[in-house]
């Protein structure tokens, strides 16, 4: 009724976007997939002080376009750089966790599903 | 929405009448089923919500012994920048993946996810080298923390695609209750009244009408009678005698009864 099973049927993916621990804690956990050339591609993306918050846009609307990705982990201080992103991403697939970082603590209030959680009940 | 503006345009007969019973019933009958769904599935909401509060918690507190394993490696190792750079580079498949199962509450699937993982290879994956050299034992156990951080995150992803499917389908059928409740019903139960007093007009019209036939009829009567004594006064005043008339209209009805 609510999503048809095709939606969801082939993600059997994760992808992350984080910072370096983050992203080599969960590779080591064995999420990483890459595609091989010739339209090579990863599920991952390493975000330091240099990454362009453009580049993390186009990542988040990649991640979030494919077919294959059932989940996408985010640092929260890097989704804070993205914010209006997350707040308009209202699809159920793929599911957006925010998820804290080794140097920022997590803070419930800035978590947008967290957020919508607190608006339904009228905190 | 109540007053007699807001019906449907039908036309008052009988029939539509009963179409427009029914059409109460149906809507009253699916009003109390849609009403019971809505609490079943924010019952289950308010659950999900909750554990979905519990599970961001028990997040936090995974993620955190999660970076301490890690930093466990980089100690052990000297610095993660060499490490991170080759566990990146190795990565070919995912050795973690998802698999989507179903549940049905009150008729709305949600999905939810389960971790597998994929068979083969040895049993260390693609990082069975990494840290051989050094901090080989931190970076495995590393893996397994990791391992069991990223099954909280699936379970944890799990919940929040329900909460966002759950919100959607809970809003429309709420949607739904409302609109049957202020619109089909009062709607319907105003066409009915409507109908009601549309018939009982056109039954007083026809009584009525009844009514003015029968005046018109009996006055009729009345004046032929009055004729016919005239006439009868005149006749006899002219010498025709009583029997006489009697005899004919015995022969008159004689004749009846032969034909």
């Amino acid at each position: 009724m609510a999503a048809a099973p095709d939606s969801y049927k082939n993600r059997q993916f994760l992808a992350v976007i984080g910072d370096e621990d983050t992203v080599t804690g969960m590779l080591l956990a064995g999420i990483g997939h890459v595609t091989p050339a010739p339209n090579s591609s990863q599920n991952f993306l390493i975000v330091d002080a240099k990454t362009e918050t453009a580049n993390i846009e186009k990542t988040f609307d990649e991640f979030t376009g494919r077919k294959d990705v059932g989940i996408l982990l985010i640092n929260q201080h890097i989704a804070e750089k993205i914010r209006y992103k997350l707040d308009t991403f209202t699809a159920a697939f793929p599911a957006v966790l925010e998820i804290p970082s080794k140097d920022h603590p997590y803070d419930p209030e800035k978590d947008t599903v967290l957020k919508r959680v607190r608006r339904l009940f009228g905190e | 929405m109540s007053g007699a503006g807001n019906r449907e345009q039908v036309f008052a007969t009988r029939q539509s009448l009963g179409v427009m019973k029914s059409k109460l019933k149906g809507a009253e009958i699916g009003h109390s089923l849609l009403k019971r769904k809505s609490e079943a599935l924010t019952k289950r909401f308010r659950e999900i919500t909750r554990r979905i509060d519990e599970a961001k918690r028990k997040m936090g507190r995974v993620l955190q012994i999660a970076a301490f394993s890690l930093a466990e490696v980089a100690y052990a190792t000297g610095s993660t920048g060499n490490l991170s750079y080759e566990i990146a580079q190795s990565v070919s498949q995912a050795r973690f993946r998802l698999r989507t199962r179903q549940e049905n509450v009150s008729g709305v699937l949600l999905p939810a996810f389960e971790v597998f993982m994929t068979e083969g290879g040895q049993a260390g994956g693609d990082f069975a080298l990494t840290g051989l050299g050094r901090g080989g034992q931190q970076v495995q156990r590393a893996r397994e923390v990791y391992s069991k951080a990223v099954e909280t995150l699936v379970e944890l992803a799990s919940l929040q695609t329900a909460f966002v499917i759950l919100d959607d389908v809970i809003k429309v059928v709420n949607r739904r209750v409302n609109a049957i409740e202020h619109v089909v019903i009062p709607r319907t139960e105003n066409t009915i009244k409507y109908i009601n007093s549309e018939l009982d007009e056109l039954d007083r019209e026809e009584f009525y009408r009844l009514k003015k036939v029968q005046g018109k009829k009996q006055r009729e009567a009345a004046g032929a009678e009055a004729e016919a004594k005239e006439r009868r006064l005149a006749l006899e005043e002219k010498g025709v005698t009583h029997e006489e008339k009697s005899d004919l209209l015995g022969d008159e009805e004689d004749e009846d009864v032969i034909f």
